[in-house]
This record gives structure tokens, C-alpha cells and sequence, in this order.
């Protein structure tokens, strides 16, 4: 077995002989990792993705799955992942019970085994008291356990979710995490996942890469990324209209001032640390801090840094897509 | 989860039961569609059947003769009548190999059927395609081939079905078996159903394989559906056609496939050459296009 769940080398995808999609990345992915990538639209995270699972065939480079080429193995690729996709792509006609059977069945698992797996799927996910139900009558969040359950049938090592928590309520989106967590604590499963969600990413990836025009522009651990902005940012006001810019950047953990209408903003790390040495410090040169404030970057700065763009934009043009293209297809079916 | 699926023999095809079941239920297990895919041949053969039953034409009852014959005994009118009645039937058996149209008609009606179930395997593909299914499927170790077959066996099963169902109810409306009916020559239209089905929806397949918009296939079967139909022998014979209509028909593999159902079903004899070589053509046409669709779906299907 390889050392690396993935391992993409110079992965490229170019569409129509012009447009570059997916621009020469390379990256690994460690086993029983969780892995997100986050991007923003047309960043070319589904390109990758889908490249990954061999459902597009690479113009340039190539990866590792489990050890295998997806260039060249794609059939030893297949078998030994699982991927529970962005839609939803159960039949509506079928029961959730026919589905999971039709996927063993894609799989080539004999009945025997898949009755069994299926019902044990279907236990995890909790949706046993609906299994005979058509899916048509299923709520959104009882979709998403189905595709999880899908995708798991045939006992992957590494499993792909893309965009795993789209439009679903704060219940289902928290049930949905508890479900990636005991699939990595519990099977020691690798999971490769793409998000919109940035406080989804830091709750639940061990590791990060964000994906911008077809490029990786930074990979690491939430900490590490948040700590490669510079630490926490100390906002403050005094009561006199004085310049303290020279005296805070004195005091120890200081790393820049920024005098702005009036108030400061002063990057630091260890701001809860911070905070209290510059009180003490002005207090001693008679200047009275009438107030502050402390923030810890979060994600949604480190993706501002990095790509320019805020993910909240990002998320609601996703959303606003996912939605249009939902009621796209419900008007199409009547 | 660690222990893989080993142990699990795979064959070639595996998957493609799987995947025709699941359009088959799509059908089966819908009340609405399924009532409807009964109902609809019933109404197509009753209606169409009868408002152009031309038998009814020399019908001597129906005919009323001109004032000049006040002259004629009684006698002589019903030799009248049955003078015209037997030309009547001289010319619809000369026409349409038997004095009953509408058993004409029904035959066009099975190969009309398979037509227009087949285009809707088309129509399938794209749906998939914008469903995420295909994609999903594509994920799986399912061979590619495995996917279009699937269509295509689940159109024909599908078709072959509709065919029967419109047989069962020509015979109450009137179809009349030929004098060389053989209950072993409903195995023969089968076979000729099973290898049109294929070979039409592999077509209808291979056109919309790449695309990404419903209104693709529509516009695709709003084009071929009527031309295919009538540039063929479903509702008239081919030698009373122009010649420049003729010469699309005789291509049309449609033709080829109603023809030997009729020597099968309705003709007083068979011409075994003949329908050899109508089993022939209708087979080559199903084989290349079936490879077609299968070559297709091995360059398209992975971008």
C-alpha cells in the first residue's frame, strides 16, 4: 500500500484545447485523513474531483488513488472508492432500499452480501424505519443520508463528498459532520470533501487546500492557515486624539498598526495575551482605552487572502444555482 | 470497513440488469404511466384503425348505386353488390396482401409503437446526465457499454410489450390472421421487434449521448418521428408510393421490419427469401448501430 490515499502530480485539465480548468496541481492527501477542498465557483474544484473518481480523464498529469493510476487503472480506481455526489441522484421512483441495492448491483456485489451491507447502511444513516418508502416522499436531509449510504456500499477506504452539507438546515448539516466523523474514527476512512462552508472546513478537515483558477494557492492545516495571516487582530479606541502607533508596536507579539478613523488596528499573536500589555502600557503613559475588541481570524479571512473573494458571496451564488437548477428540474417533471 | 470486495466475481456486463430494472420499474411501478402505455395503443389502433378503415370503401351495403338502376331486378342488385364487394376485396388484397385493413394497420401500428417508445431512450440519457445520475454511474466500475445497453434493452423490452399488448386487441377489432398463420410466427415478430428496438434506440442514443439540453432529443424526435412513420409501409404499401417516396422508404429499416411482420402475421403466403432477407436487413441495421452507440459511449461517455 502507497503512502498517500491521493497523490496528484501535475493533475491538469483543459477543456476544448482552451480553457484550463484545472492548472498543474499537485497535492497528497495522507490516510485516515480529512481533506477539504474549497474553492471558489469555476475554481475548478468539481473539475478535480472529477477527475479523481475517473468520471473525466485528465489532459496532463495524472493522480494516485490508493496506489492507483487514474489514467490507466480507472476499473481498480472505481472499486475501491466511493463517492456520494453534489446531487441528489436517487431514484425517485425507487425505494430508498431499491437504490442502495441498484448501487451494490453497479458494484457487481451479489445479493447475498448487499442485502445485508444495505441494511446496515441504513442503520448508520437511520433511515431503516423509511427504507421502503419511494424517495420521492424523502426531505432533503434524508436524501443526503441516502447518497452516504450509496456511496459506502462498496466498503471504500476513501470516500469523495462534494459539497456534502448543500442547502441543508443547521440539524441535518450538524448530523451530516457526525457521520463524516464516525466514518473516519470508527472505519479509519479517508475522505476527500469540497465545501462551501468555511466553519464546516475548520470543524471537521485535518487539512485544507483552496483552489483559485485552476490552482492551489495554499494547503495546510486550519492553524496553520489561520496562523499564516499574522495572528489576531486587537481593535481599539483612546480618549485623546493622540498618535500611539511607535508605543503599541514596542510591546511584545506586535506585529503591525494601523491607525484608522480614529482607532487602531493592531495585528498580534496571542491577542488575548496582547490585549492586556497594551492596556497596561498606555495606562502608564496616562492614555485611557475607552474601548476594544479582539478577533480571531477565521477562515473566512485566510479565503479572503487567498483568493480575493468573500466565501459568503461565493456560498450564495452557489446556493442560488443549486436552488434555481432544483426547481429547474421539479418543473421539468410535472 | 477494511475488508474490500474481494471475492466479488465481476463479469463484463455486470450492472446491466441492474441498470435496465431500474428504468423498467420507472414504468412498471407507476400506475399512471403504466395505465397509460396500455391505454395509448388501444386508442391509437381504435381510432386510427377505424377512421381509416379503407375495407370500408367497397362495403356494397354502403355504397348506394345510382337512380339508373331502378331498372335491375332485385336479383340483379345483390349480383351488382357482390360483383363490387369481390373487386373491393380484389383490390385491398392486391394492395395490402389482405381484404382487412385495419390487420394492415395494426402491423404498422407495432413498429410505430417500438418507433416512438425508443425515442424516448434518447431523451433518458440526457435526463440522467442533468440528474448527476450518469456521472454517479460513471463512478462505478460499470463498464460503459453496460449503460447504453441498458437503455436500449429496457426500450425494447418495453416495446415488445406495447406490441403485444396492440396484437391481444386487434383481434377484437378485427384482425384476421393470414391463411399461413403459424402461432410459432409470433416468435418470428418478436425477433423483428427485438432487433428494430435495438437498433432504433442505440440511434436515438448515439444522437443525444453528448448532449446536455432536453430540448435536444425533443427537437430530434419531433423531426424523425412522422418521416420515419410515413416514409414507410406502417400505414400504406410501398409500391403504390412515388417513386421519390419509395426510394426513402426502401431504405427505411422500418419498412423492412413491417413487411416481414405482415408475411409473418397477415399474408394468405410467405416468401421465405423474402423475409430472410428482411431478418438480414433489419439485423444489420440493429448490429451497426448498437456498435455505434457502444463505440460512442466508450469516447464520450469518458470526457
Amino acid at each position: 500500500m502507497s503512502e498517500d490515499a491521493i497523490k496528484a502530480e501535475g493533475l491538469t485539465k483543459i477543456f476544448n484545447h482552451s480553457l484550463v480548468a484545472v492548472d498543474h496541481i499537485n497535492f497528497s492527501v495522507k490516510h485516515g485523513e480529512i481533506f477539504g477542498f474549497l474553492g471558489p465557483n469555476g475554481a475548478g474544484k468539481t473539475t478535480t474531483i472529477n477527475m479523481l473518481i475517473t468520471v473525466l480523464k485528465p489532459t496532463e498529469g495524472t493522480a494516485y488513488i490508493l496506489g492507483h493510476d487514474i489514467a490507466k487503472q480507472n476499473t481498480e480506481v472505481r472499486n475501491s472508492i466511493g463517492v456520494v455526489p453534489q446531487e441528489y441522484t436517487a431514484d425517485e421512483d425507487l425505494t430508498g432500499y431499491e437504490n442502495i441495492l441498484l448501487c451494490a448491483d453497479l458494484y457487481g456485489i451479489p445479493r447475498e452480501i448487499s442485502k445485508k451491507r444495505a441494511n446496515e447502511l441504513l442503520e448508520l444513516v437511520e433511515l431503516t424505519t423509511f427504507k421502503d418508502k419511494r424517495v420521492q416522499t424523502y426531505s432533503g436531509g434524508m436524501r443526503r443520508r441516502l447518497e452516504l449510504a450509496c456511496g459506502l456500499i462498496n466498503r471504500p477506504k476513501l470516500l469523495f463528498l462534494d459539497e456534502p452539507t448543500l442547502g441543508l438546515d443547521v440539524q441535518t448539516r450538524a448530523a451530516t459532520w457526525n457521520y463524516v466523523k464516525t466514518l473516519k474514527k470508527e472505519f479509519g476512512m479517508t475522505l476527500f470533501m469540497t465545501t462551501h462552508y468555511l466553519e464546516e472546513s475548520d470543524a471537521l478537515c485535518d487539512r485544507i487546500a483552496i483552489i483559485d483558477h485552476g490552482k492551489i494557492v495554499v494547503i495546510g492545516t486550519p492553524e496553520e492557515l489561520k496562523e499564516s495571516l499574522g495572528g489576531d487582530i486587537i481593535t481599539l479606541s483612546i480618549q485623546k486624539d493622540v498618535d500611539i502607533t511607535e508605543l503599541v508596536k514596542k510591546i511584545p507579539h506586535v506585529k503591525e498598526v494601523k491607525k484608522d478613523n480614529g482607532s487602531y488596528m493592531i495585528k498580534s499573536e496571542n491577542g488575548e495575551v496582547t490585549a492586556p500589555l497594551i492596556i497596561e502600557a498606555l495606562r502608564k503613559e496616562g492614555q485611557v482605552v475607552t474601548k476594544l475588541s479582539l478577533t480571531k481570524p477565521t477562515l473566512n479571512e485566510v479565503y479572503l487572502e487567498y483568493t480575493g473573494k468573500s466565501m459568503r458571496d461565493a456560498a450564495d451564488e452557489s446556493r442560488e444555482s443549486f436552488f434555481a437548477q432544483r426547481a429547474m428540474m421539479r418543473r421539468s417533471h410535472t | 470497513m477494511s475488508e474490500a470486495n474481494s471475492g466479488i466475481s465481476k463479469s463484463k456486463l455486470h450492472g446491466l440488469w441492474a441498470l435496465t430494472n431500474r428504468e423498467l420499474k420507472k414504468w412498471y411501478k407507476a400506475p399512471v404511466v403504466f395505465f397509460l402505455t396500455l391505454i395509448q395503443p388501444i386508442i391509437w389502433l381504435g381510432l386510427l384503425g377505424n377512421a381509416l378503415n379503407l375495407g370500408n370503401m367497397f362495403n356494397p351495403s354502403l355504397i348506394e348505386f345510382p337512380t339508373i338502376t331502378p331498372a335491375l331486378t332485385q336479383p340483379q342488385m345483390a349480383q351488382l353488390g357482390q360483383f363490387f364487394g369481390g373487386l373491393g376485396s380484389q383490390i385491398l388484397t392486391s394492395t395490402f396482401g389482405t381484404t382487412s385493413y385495419i390487420s394492415f394497420m395494426a402491423v404498422g401500428m407495432i413498429a410505430f409503437t417500438a418507433l416512438f417508445t425508443t425515442m424516448f431512450s434518447g431523451m433518458s440519457v440526457v435526463w440522467d446526465r442533468r440528474l448527476g445520475f450518469l456521472n454517479k454511474v460513471l463512478s462505478t466500475p460499470v463498464s460503459r457499454a453496460v449503460i447504453i445497453l441498458s437503455k436500449v434493452f429496457s426500450a425494447t423490452l418495453r416495446s415488445m410489450f406495447q406490441a403485444a399488448i396492440i396484437l391481444l386487441i386487434a383481434i377484437p377489432l378485427g384482425f384476421k390472421f393470414g391463411a399461413s398463420f403459424n402461432p410459432i410466427n409470433i416468435l418470428g415478430v418478436f425477433a423483428f421487434l427485438f432487433l428494430i428496438c435495438v437498433g432504433l434506440s442505440s440511434l436515438f442514443i448515439a444522437i443525444n449521448i453528448r448532449s446536455t439540453r432536453i430540448e435536444t432529443p425533443m427537437a430530434v424526435m419531433n423531426l424523425l418521428n412522422l418521416p420515419l412513420t410515413f416514409a414507410s409501409s406502417a400505414f400504406f404499401p410501398i409500391d403504390r408510393m412515388p417513386d421519390w417516396l419509395q426510394t426513402v422508404a426502401k431504405i427505411n429499416p422500418l419498412s423492412y421490419t413491417i413487411d416481414g411482420c405482415r408475411q409473418l402475421l397477415i399474408n394468405s403466403t410467405i416468401d421465405y427469401s423474402k423475409l430472410a432477407l428482411q431478418y438480414a436487413y433489419v439485423g444489420t441495421f440493429a448490429l451497426i448501430l448498437t456498435t455505434v452507440g457502444i463505440v460512442l459511449s466508450w469516447r464520450f461517455l469518458n470526457k
